[in-house]
């Protein structure tokens, strides 16, 4: 089978699983959202405070949520020796990154999309430039997936990776956030011309962790 | 001697290079540290004189670049012995203890980079602390190899948990220059860097870059030191494990024979 079709095949069980299963539905989209609401109540609302700062606040809402949605990536491998089989079906450790990835991206960009329109709605911002959203969305998406698979599958099988997860990833993925936050500041009411650089960024993060994930999953998916 | 006797001995003998350096260079290089660090002492506190501008807090100085270069060079060799490591033919169980030991010693080092800075910052700029890209990118830095250290301290099976540790190693040092940039272009977009801007920022020169150049070379012979210390001791815990396991394993099989023959 090519490469491509593994990748498929590994994001499209994630993605069943997740469709019959729907606890990214019915439990990561609902914490996100609550983070919304959160940022609104330690923030004052009134004063056009929430608007201003809008796309940092979608963007840690989106990062909680994404770590919750990469927990549960490799949660589901843990149960009933599905890793053990996954390992044996003789798909390359490269396929099952990228297949995991994809289906964690796909995850991310349902959530980004729901929260997206939340912060529009509850926040109250002005939307300038839709292409400088969706491209840094799914850059910024991209890196996520990308650096979350690793990181997930490194901790995967340990005692404390759910501590451990969000310790490693999130110093990892400053950029991520720097650059999607300053991109979105752009797209939302700012100038859009400015956002391209750091959408730029966010591609270049984006491969340099996909080609290091294609790289490095496989000893860590066979060995652990 | 009995077989088991026998094998007992050669397995620790083989386990017996649990030094990273020769125990004579190795108290060679304690002395000349701890002489460095005097010496760093004198010359920081009364030999070089007080800065025109920022007066005695420039003192701090002489500590803190010498502990940020510390703490680069220790993740530089992390990321070197984790390299090592995963290179099928110099793989060796030493290159991760380097990997894990330089961490250590680098992650504490930091530590004291951003508390010194911090001290520095409230005397010269009256803040503890400022959104400076140098100031950001160290606090990452620290982060990234606390969750490093973090993921070391879970164990597991030793040979896994090692390539584990290494890839992680490399993983966060590949991240360490797009921090860097990111951050660097996040701050010097909104505002110039005014404290940091090398037009700004006199030349030190005599004495003043000499105590510098001293604290450098002090904090480096310190490296050297702490990691060779820090390494015996993780090489002689390993070994613990194996070796009490094993008394007990002769412990019990002698006390079945004694038994066993009455």
């Amino acid at each position: 089978m090519s490469l491509a079709g593994e990748v498929m095949l590994v994001a499209g069980k994630d993605l069943r699983i997740e469709a019959r299963a729907r606890v990214t539905v019915s439990q990561v989209l609902p914490f996100g959202a609550i983070v919304l609401l959160l940022f609104a109540f330690a923030l004052d609302p009134d004063r056009g405070r929430l608007a201003a700062v809008a796309p940092g606040l979608f963007w840690v809402a989106v990062l909680l949520a994404a770590l919750l949605a990469i927990g549960r990536s490799f949660g589901i491998e843990q149960q009933n020796g599905a890793r053990d089989g996954l390992r044996l079906s003789g798909i390359d450790g490269a396929a099952v990154f990228l297949g995991k990835t994809v289906a964690i991206g796909v995850q991310l960009l349902a959530l980004e999309v729901v929260l997206g329109l939340g912060v529009a709605a509850l926040y109250g911002v002005d939307v300038t430039s839709v292409p400088v959203l969706i491209l840094a969305g799914l850059a910024a998406t991209a890196g996520l997936a990308a650096t979350g698979t690793l990181f997930g599958v490194l901790a995967a099988g340990l005692r404390t990776r759910e501590t451990l997860l969000p310790l490693l990833l999130l110093p990892v993925i400053t950029p991520v956030m720097l650059g999607a936050t300053r991109a979105f500041e752009s797209g939302l009411g700012g100038d859009a011309s400015q956002a391209w650089p750091w959408i730029a960024l966010l591609g270049l993060f984006a491969v340099l962790y996909l080609s290091v994930g294609v790289l490095a999953f496989g000893p860590l998916w066979e060995d652990t | 001697m009995s077989q088991r006797g026998r094998d007992q001995r050669g397995r620790d003998q083989g386990d017996q290079n649990t030094r990273l350096l020769n125990p004579l260079v190795a108290a060679g290089i304690g002395w000349a540290t701890l002489v460095a660090l005097v010496l760093v002492g004198l010359f920081g506190l009364w030999g070089a004189p007080p800065d025109k501008v920022q007066g005695d807090a420039q003192r701090l100085m002489y500590l803190h670049v010498p502990t940020a270069w510390l703490a680069y060079l220790a993740f530089f060799v992390t990321a070197v012995a984790s390299a090592l490591y995963l290179w099928p033919r110099t793989r060796a169980r030493v290159w991760d203890r380097l990997a894990g030991v330089s961490a250590e010693v680098g992650v504490i080092f930091t530590a004291l980079t951003l508390v010194l800075g911090s001290l520095w910052g409230r005397a010269v700029w009256g803040v503890w602390w400022a959104w400076d890209a140098r100031l950001v990118t160290t606090a990452v830095l620290f982060f990234l190899y606390l969750g490093y250290l973090a993921l070391r301290r879970v164990s597991g099976d030793p040979a896994t948990g090692a390539k584990r540790n290494a890839i992680a190693a490399l993983i966060a040092f590949i991240d360490v220059p797009i921090v860097h940039f990111s951050v660097n272009w996040w701050r010097t977009l909104h505002q110039q860097a005014t404290v940091f801007n090398p037009a700004l920022n006199p030349e030190i020169h005599g004495v003043m870059a000499a105590t510098l150049w001293l604290g450098v070379l002090a904090f480096t012979l310190l490296y050297v030191f702490l990691v060779d210390r820090r390494y015996r001791l993780a090489a002689l815990e390993d070994g613990l494990d194996d070796r009490e396991l094993d008394r007990a394993i002769a412990a019990r099989v002698g006390e079945v024979q004694t038994t066993g023959v009455s």
